[in-house]
């Protein structure tokens, strides 16, 4: 399976992100081994160096843990996994929002607009 | 550590300068693309490197030594021709290279040519173009050796094998112990792999920067990079 990377952000980063997602959508669990470094450097046809960094970074956020001579794993600490949700949640949130007000409507155009888009569908 | 070294180096070709007074140094342990249009002095370079031409002023350092012939022990290099006897098998080129070179690693090239699908028996000659420059991978990253200079290893190749190439290069690549330089066109596809680039045009070295660098600073990619670069 090939996945393109958009042109602007490092690839490193669009890596962190991916990882990020699916664990927040459950794809990986807590505790869940992640794909090898060459393993997914042969996936999406990256540079090891470039996994190893967004494998580093992604343990700098405290998501993952290497374990030595083993992998690397999705954290246990489920309180940390579901911050990370919250954190996406509220991140894509505030893009949402500054991108309506930047069109000029207020809070209650905009919770009224979310109320019957959702309600619609829902 | 720097794995190469050029200092104040010049080539000429008779009149012809084709690297002019150039300086700069490469980090060990990365992939790097070594970009700039044709008759830049690209494949140039990488000779020197590689020990195949000498250098009409300056000095070049490969792996702590002065870049001679007997180099090729500890640099593998990919020429951008095919530099194969067209009577062999895949199976007596691979061993042939296994007599020339001490760092070849027979249970690696076995590894790769299934990885490649490439049949022992089949003679070179009958080979399709592709299928050729897939053995020519196999055989540079066969061996255990320090540097691995790649001339052009994409170019004329359709997509399926070009992909099996990068493919390849990055599950058998060890990056702990090696260092691949090579040169390209197909930037935008190659871009991924690589750590670092080189630009080169007229003989001289524009700029060296790290791929993340390129991407963090201006949020362009490669590409757009190389036209800001070479206007």
């Amino acid at each position: 399976m090939t996945e393109s990377f958009n042109e602007t952000q490092p690839i490193y980063l669009q890596l962190v992100q991916k990882v990020i997602m699916q664990i927040v959508r459950g794809d990986l669990k807590a505790g869940e081994k992640l794909p090898s470094v060459r393993e997914s450097g042969t996936q999406f046809k990256v540079n090891p160096n470039t996994v190893q960094r967004a494998y580093a970074d992604l343990e700098r956020l405290t998501v993952v843990e290497t374990r030595r001579g083993l992998g690397t794993f999705v954290t246990e600490d489920i309180v940390r996994l579901n911050q990370l949700r919250e954190q996406l949640k509220h991140e894509k949130i505030d893009t949402f929002i500054q991108d309506m007000k930047e069109m000029g409507f207020n809070s209650n155009e905009i919770k009224a607009g979310l109320y019957e888009h959702l309600g619609d569908k829902s | 550590m720097s794995i190469v070294q050029f200092e104040y180096v010049s080539k000429k070709y008779y009149r012809e300068a084709a690297l002019d007074n150039v300086s700069f140094e490469l980090p060990s342990g990365k992939v790097i693309g070594l970009i700039g249009p044709n008759g830049s002095g690209k494949s140039t370079t990488l000779k020197l490197m590689a020990g195949l031409i000498r250098a009409s002023k300056g000095k070049v350092t490969v792996c702590d030594k002065p870049a001679c012939r007997r180099i090729s022990e500890e640099v593998a290099f990919l020429s951008e021709l095919d530099a194969f006897y067209s009577f062999f098998t895949v199976q007596e080129t691979i061993n042939f290279y296994h007599e020339q070179y001490k760092d070849f690693d027979m249970e690696k090239a076995k590894a790769m040519l299934n990885f490649m699908q490439l049949k022992p028996d089949a003679r070179v000659k009958d080979l399709s173009k592709g299928n050729r420059g897939r053995l020519k991978i196999v055989l540079s990253l066969s061996r255990q050796a320090k540097l691995i200079l790649m001339d052009e290893p994409l170019s004329g190749l359709d997509p399926i094998v070009r992909d099996s190439i990068i493919k390849g290069l990055v599950s058998f690549i060890n990056l702990e112990k090696q260092t691949v330089i090579m040169t390209t066109h197909e930037v935008s596809e190659i871009e991924p792999l690589l750590d670092m680039v080189i630009a080169i045009r007229d003989g001289h070295v524009l700029k060296i920067e790290e791929i993340d660098n390129i991407r963090e600073k201006y949020n362009i990619s490669l590409v757009e990079w190389m036209k800001k670069v070479f206007v």
